[in-house]
């Protein structure tokens, strides 16, 4: 007798991310180095505390410092890396059995990150509870609307970048280069994200610019939003969701595309 | 082992023998140039423009001016293509040699293990970087109106073969640990990422960071020093800390592969 669809999903849902956290658990070490590989915004919080060039963007060095552990945090949740999963199953054949399962493969790689994250949240806590020893009077309670509107926008950001990075992913079909296009994304994610610097210290033109992409979204709306910054919450949900909406589609036509080339290959 | 010459002659011909077989593999794949070309072209237009956001209204950073810093951020980038045309190729492969027992193989050859790790090969994709920061080196320590002579070329020249060496020995005694930790390449993803502090002068950071980044990760040594010596504003100490510290960490890093290789208990065991 067939299960309602809802009560079967759920189901599987719940399998799906139980036996992936089992399995990133196995790789706690692991994900522990890759939590701290993300030093990069407390990095650049030290060299943006000591430059007068915050303060004449508007921003006191408490603002500066909360910005970029917030940038930091949001960029622990929003890591993905799905290409490199993908081209190793690719490559070793492990597609093929994935494929005969009645679950689509993408369902099973989103899983896997959000245990990763799972794993993740721990360690980001250690972190945050070592910045909070060395600089003392930095971490602060958001209130909770804004907690759980940065929550969601990370949601969204996850999404986003899961999605963007599949898209670059379904080139593995067809081409080798497949990972360096995804490199080559990363260079702007990097300067126009706000992770580096936040987007109001940015020059008029290059501001206008980089909100014309979907990089700052990433990172400068969601952390500003964490640090209990003014932010236009209409624009940056609607700049993630109106990207999602555009790259959802894309991504699936993409992905049945290549499904029928790999069969058409036999590999 | 005493280094005599005719060991010496034979180490130079077996690098120039790895090298020449491995750009002969690596010119089989062309189009990575141009990707690498956009990649290091990318990342230095961003860092420029990132560094430029500190500069205007008559700002330095932590005392140096914008030209100044722009030498750092040349250093830093030679340094950054050095570690992806020697550093990442040989060092990455250390790690899959000892999850897969291959390392056996390399212990067995005739030749220094640790030469043979470190230099195997060589990716011709990391030479635009190179020369995209010595560029940047030259043409921003003309602009900052600095004059070095014959000796302080030499002085340079000797501080930039330090940070090389010291880059090597951190990044080296880091993937050997893999003998105990097998999948340690994380761990190298950790130290790129610290080491990015070294695209600002480390006066640039507040002081607590400034003493991490000098005598628990010498970030200070891999650029502010070298481009101070070009500069003309670095000091004889510095210098000799330099050199000391990359002698230092050479030996260390010979020391602890010995040391590692003790543990070393191949895979099917």
């Amino acid at each position: 007798m067939r299960r309602a669809p809802l009560v079967h999903g759920l189901r599987v849902a719940r399998a799906l991310f139980t036996s992936q956290y089992a399995l990133m658990l196995e790789y706690r070490a692991e994900i522990a180095l890759w939590a701290l590989s993300g030093v990069l915004p407390l990095i650049m919080l030290g060299v943006w505390s000591g430059s007068g060039a915050g303060a004449d963007a508007g921003l006191s060095p408490l603002q500066l410092s909360r910005y970029f552990l917030a940038a930091f945090v949001v960029r622990q949740f929003t890591i993905i890396w799905v290409i490199h999963v993908f081209e190793e199953d690719n490559l070793q054949g492990r597609l093929s059995p994935y494929l005969l399962q009645p679950l689509p493969p993408l369902w099973r790689y989103l899983a896997a990150h959000l245990a990763e994250q799972a794993t993740r949240l721990p360690f980001v806590v250690v972190i945050l509870a070592f910045v909070a020893l060395v600089l003392p009077g930095t971490l602060w309670w958001p209130s909770p609307s804004s907690f759980l509107l940065a929550v969601l926008a990370t949601h969204l950001v996850f999404l986003l970048r899961f999605l963007i990075q599949s898209l670059i992913t379904m080139l593995c079909f067809w081409s080798e280069r497949a990972a360096a296009l995804e490199r080559l994304q990363m260079i702007p994610y990097l300067f126009l994200s706000g992770l580096v610097a936040p987007l109001e210290t940015f020059p008029e033109g290059m501001r206008a610019f980089a909100f014309a992409t979907p990089f700052p979204w990433m990172i400068w709306f969601p952390a500003r939003l964490l640090s209990g910054g003014e932010v236009d919450l209409a624009a940056g949900f609607g700049a993630l969701a109106a990207w999602i909406v555009l790259l959802l589609p894309l991504t699936l036509l993409l992905w049945k595309a290549g499904i029928r080339r790999y069969s058409a290959m036999g590999a | 082992m005493a280094i005599t010459l005719s060991t010496f002659r034979r180490y130079r011909r077996t690098l120039a023998r790895f090298w020449a077989t491995s750009l002969t593999a690596e010119l089989e794949y062309q189009a990575n140039f141009l990707i690498e070309l956009l990649s290091v072209g990318g990342n230095l237009a961003g860092s420029v423009f990132l560094l430029s956001l500190f500069f205007g209204h008559g700002r330095s950073l932590g005392g140096w001016s914008w030209e100044q810093a722009l030498v750092v951020l040349g250093v830093y980038t030679l340094l950054d293509g050095l570690t992806s045309t020697v550093l990442q190729p040989n060092l990455s492969t250390i790690v899959t040699h000892v999850r897969t027992g291959t390392l056996d193989f390399v212990l067995l050859k005739p030749i220094d293990s640790q030469f043979w790790l470190s230099a195997r090969t060589f990716s011709p994709w990391g030479l635009p970087g190179v020369a995209m920061g010595l560029a940047l080196m030259v043409v921003a320590a003309v602009r900052a109106g600095a004059t070095p002579g014959p000796l302080a070329l030499l002085q340079v020249a000797v501080l930039l073969i330090a940070s090389a060496l010291i880059l090597y020995s951190l990044w080296f005694v880091l993937a050997a640990t893999s003998i105990w930790f097998v999948k340690v390449w994380n761990a190298t993803e950790v130290l790129r990422s610290a080491l990015v502090a070294g695209r600002y002068p480390v006066a640039a950071y507040p002081a607590g960071l400034r003493t991490f980044f000098t005598l628990v990760l010498p970030v200070a040594f891999l650029t502010t020093v070298p481009a101070e010596a070009i500069l003309g504003t670095g000091s004889s100490r510095w210098l000799l800390a330099s050199v000391a510290v990359a002698l230092v960490s050479l030996a260390f890093s010979r020391w602890f592969w010995g040391f590692a290789l003790r543990f070393y208990t191949s895979a099917s065991s």
